[in-house]
């Protein structure tokens, strides 16, 4: 990052990058067609948006007014909250690369990754600028928030079927079957890390009974 | 501020620590009053009420114990006992803090009736004028009697369609209000309260429980044959419990038993407040409802939600409400949040085995156990008169003094909500919006936060119109000017007489 921030090229190209989320979400067929075959985007600028996705998801917890949110401290985890985010990200992409790269989807791995996180600028776009508002409002104007709230949430979600139907070179059909299909592509995911991680608990079990055993015998 | 917090919260602990040790219970896991916070965990508490004395029969000099009594009224000083076994009622006076004599003891009345014994009789009340009126559910009828037991009227089974002509009668539980007219529960009749005029008329049903069914026994029902239906439980309002009526005549109806699922849902209410139409009108604006306990897992051989068999209304609007499933007293303000809760089954001394019936006396608290035929006498602590002080005072529009007594109440127990939000209402009352902000902000009530902080923007706002004019000028000026400064500059740069 430091070698970036002194490489002055680079510097601008990561500029240039991080500016082009903004004509992504509001352009996004163009932009996310870009994105990958023009080569606009970096990994740089994607991990920046993911980071303040994170970020903002965080400060959102401390920072926004007790109306809308109250929270428990006593149960957050502050690694599982931002697992929250990313373990479903993570899951979609490889879920959705692995099923598109067999049925001619144009995007390597790492696009849908980059595609995937631009396609979150919305949401701390939004979501910061609600934060602050949040302090002040009464509960009779929460309906304000609550609304433009969700509609970040919308927008990102909208973002994601452009993206996916644009990096991969599909049709409107093809995007949203695909799509769908991704979400049991991570059920599948999910069932079969549960799987893994059964089977190796079962089996750290049996190696630890029988060195039990073993101790208790000697 | 957090300091102090966490300060209060150890003069809380200690409190709990010295409450528990004077109780003198060994491996207790909670203190004997509890609350329960926004978050619904439950608060130890300081005691809110102590036992002042338990009475059985022998306490008040009667030669017979009590046989299951169920009912109790209170009228000014003077205590009526529904002796239901014994069939007789027992009148005492209250003369002193722990001292009750009794008045006069009968099993039987005056006046041109055919039966003069009472037999069974399960709830009593006495009119504003003195009259006595007695649900004698043995004989089938509500009695009503002149102040010397002379028979005046009786309310026999109510004329109605919906009523079978040849049922018996069973009165349980009945209240009288000021123009003299009746509402009683009768067994088995569940379409609400039956109501009688002063002249004894049946004049209809009020206030029946809104019918509670799940969607696939209803589906079942639409499939079933005519025999089939028969056999099925049919939906039907659940019948009260028990009623009070308070002193600007609300009734307060409390239907213990309920689903689970229905109470979960909000489908059914453990206690209402009906107007004069019978609809129910009690403010639910605490965090839960106000259905007792909030967790129904099985503890101590306990299970499922409270089961609220009688409710009394203080003179300022604090209801409360008596468990028979767990033997606990709850205590609602009139917002319907949670005041105290506290009680439990056993034995010894504040504890119940069959609780029937509850009272009160000002603030004292007298319960009925139809078990241990006792009555138990609870008297509020300090800490109970202290919260009880700041209510009333809140209500009679001493604000500040409301707000002082609150603050007395946080030092001893720095757990209970109320008193957050009742310095802050003191605060929001006396236009300190800033400060009132913080109390509600630390107890998550939004509502009272809004209200507190909509005036201080507006203050905030009237204080800084200045600068607030000046900012949004300068937002439009400074770039407008910025720009007619360069434009300026670039036609000066381009302009014909500078060029050579």
């Amino acid at each position: 990052m430091i070698a970036a921030l002194n490489n002055k090229i680079d510097f601008q190209r990561y500029l240039g990058s991080l500016k082009f989320a903004l004509y992504c979400i509001t352009h996004p067929l163009d932009g996310f067609w870009d994105l990958t075959h023009e080569k606009r985007g970096t990994y740089a600028a994607a991990n920046t948006i993911l980071f303040l996705t994170l970020l903002i998801r965080v400060l959102k917890l401390r920072y926004t007014s007790f109306i809308f949110i109250t929270v428990y401290w006593e149960d957050i985890n502050i690694f599982l909250y931002i697992a929250s985010v990313l373990f479903p990200l993570a899951m979609f992409v490889i879920g959705n690369w692995g099923l598109t790269t067999l049925f001619d989807g144009k995007a390597r791995l790492g696009q849908v990754y980059m595609a995937s996180c631009y396609a979150l600028t919305p949401y701390p776009l939004m979501q910061f600028p609600l934060m602050i508002f949040s302090n002040f409002v009464t509960v009779d104007e929460a309906e304000f928030y609550s609304v433009l709230s969700a509609l970040s949430l919308v927008w990102a979600a909208l973002l994601f079927i452009a993206a996916m139907g644009q990096i991969h070179e599909f049709g409107m059909a093809k995007n949203i079957l695909f799509m769908v299909a991704s979400l049991f592509a991570m059920l599948v995911i999910v069932f079969i890390l549960l799987l893994f991680f059964g089977m190796i608990s079962q089996g750290v079990a049996y190696f630890i009974s029988l060195a039990k055993e073993i101790m208790f015998r000697l | 501020m957090k300091k102090r917090i966490k300060a209060l919260g150890a003069l809380a602990l200690g409190a709990v620590i010295l409450t528990a040790s004077s109780i003198n219970v060994s491996a207790r896991e909670r203190s004997y009053t509890y609350n329960y916070d926004y978050w619904g965990d439950v608060q130890d508490s300081p005691d809110f009420y102590t036992v002042t004395k338990v009475y059985p029969a022998e306490a008040f000099g009667l030669e017979d114990n009590f046989v299951t009594p169920q009912g109790l009224f209170v009228k000014d000083d003077m205590v009526y006992i529904c002796d239901t076994g014994n069939n007789r009622i027992v009148q005492l006076k209250r003369t002193g803090t722990e001292q009750f004599e009794v008045e006069r003891i009968f099993g039987s009345i005056q006046g041109d009736v055919e039966v003069k014994d009472l037999s069974q009789p399960t709830d009593i009340a006495v009119s504003e004028e003195g009259d006595i009126f007695i649900c004698d559910q043995g004989n089938a009828r509500i009695l009503k009697l002149d102040s010397d037991l002379n028979y005046l009227l009786q309310f026999d089974l109510p004329v109605d369609s919906t009523v079978s002509a040849d049922s018996t009668f069973k009165p349980s539980k009945l209240v009288v209000d000021t123009a003299g007219r009746v509402y009683c529960i009768a067994t088995s009749i569940n379409q609400g309260l039956c109501k009688y005029e002063a002249d004894g008329t049946f004049s209809g049903f009020v206030g029946a429980t809104p019918v509670t069914y799940d969607l696939v026994d209803y589906l079942w029902k639409k499939f079933a044959t005519q025999e089939q239906r028969q056999r099925m439980a049919s939906f039907v309002p659940t019948a009260y419990d028990n009623i009070y009526m308070d002193q600007e005549g609300f009734i307060y109806a409390c239907a213990g038993g309920q689903e689970e699922e229905d109470l979960d849902s909000g489908a059914a209410d453990a206690v209402r407040k009906l107007n004069l139409m019978g609809t129910d009108i009690l403010v639910q604006n605490g965090e839960y409802p106000t259905y007792g306990d909030l967790y129904w897992g099985e503890g101590g051989g306990y299970e499922g939600p409270s089961y609220f068999t009688d409710v009394t209304v203080l003179d300022n609007d604090i209801y409360v409400c008596l468990d028979k499933n767990r033997g606990r007293l709850f205590g609602y303000d009139d917002q319907g949040k949670t005041v105290f809760c506290f009680g439990g089954n056993g034995n010894m001394d504040g504890f119940f085995r069959q609780p029937a019936a509850i009272e009160h006396m000002d603030h004292d608290l007298l319960v009925l156990d139809s078990l241990d035929c006792s009555i138990t006498l609870f008297t509020p602590t300090e800490f109970g008169e202290l919260v009880y002080d700041a209510i009333e005072q809140f209500d009679e529009g001493d604000y500040e003094v409301s707000g002082e007594s609150w603050q007395k109440v946080m030092d001893l127990d720095g757990n209970y909500d109320l008193a957050y939000i009742g310095i802050g209402r003191s605060l929001l009352r006396q236009e300190k919006y800033k400060e009132a902000m913080d109390y509600f902000e630390l107890k998550y009530d939004d509502e009272n936060y809004s209200k507190a902080y909509k005036q201080y923007r507006k203050e905030w706002v009237e204080d800084h119109i200045v600068v607030i004019v000046i900012v949004v000028l300068a937002i439009f000026l400074i770039p407008l000017s910025i720009g007619k400064v360069k434009s300026i500059k670039h036609e000066i740069d381009i302009a014909d007489i500078f060029r050579f």
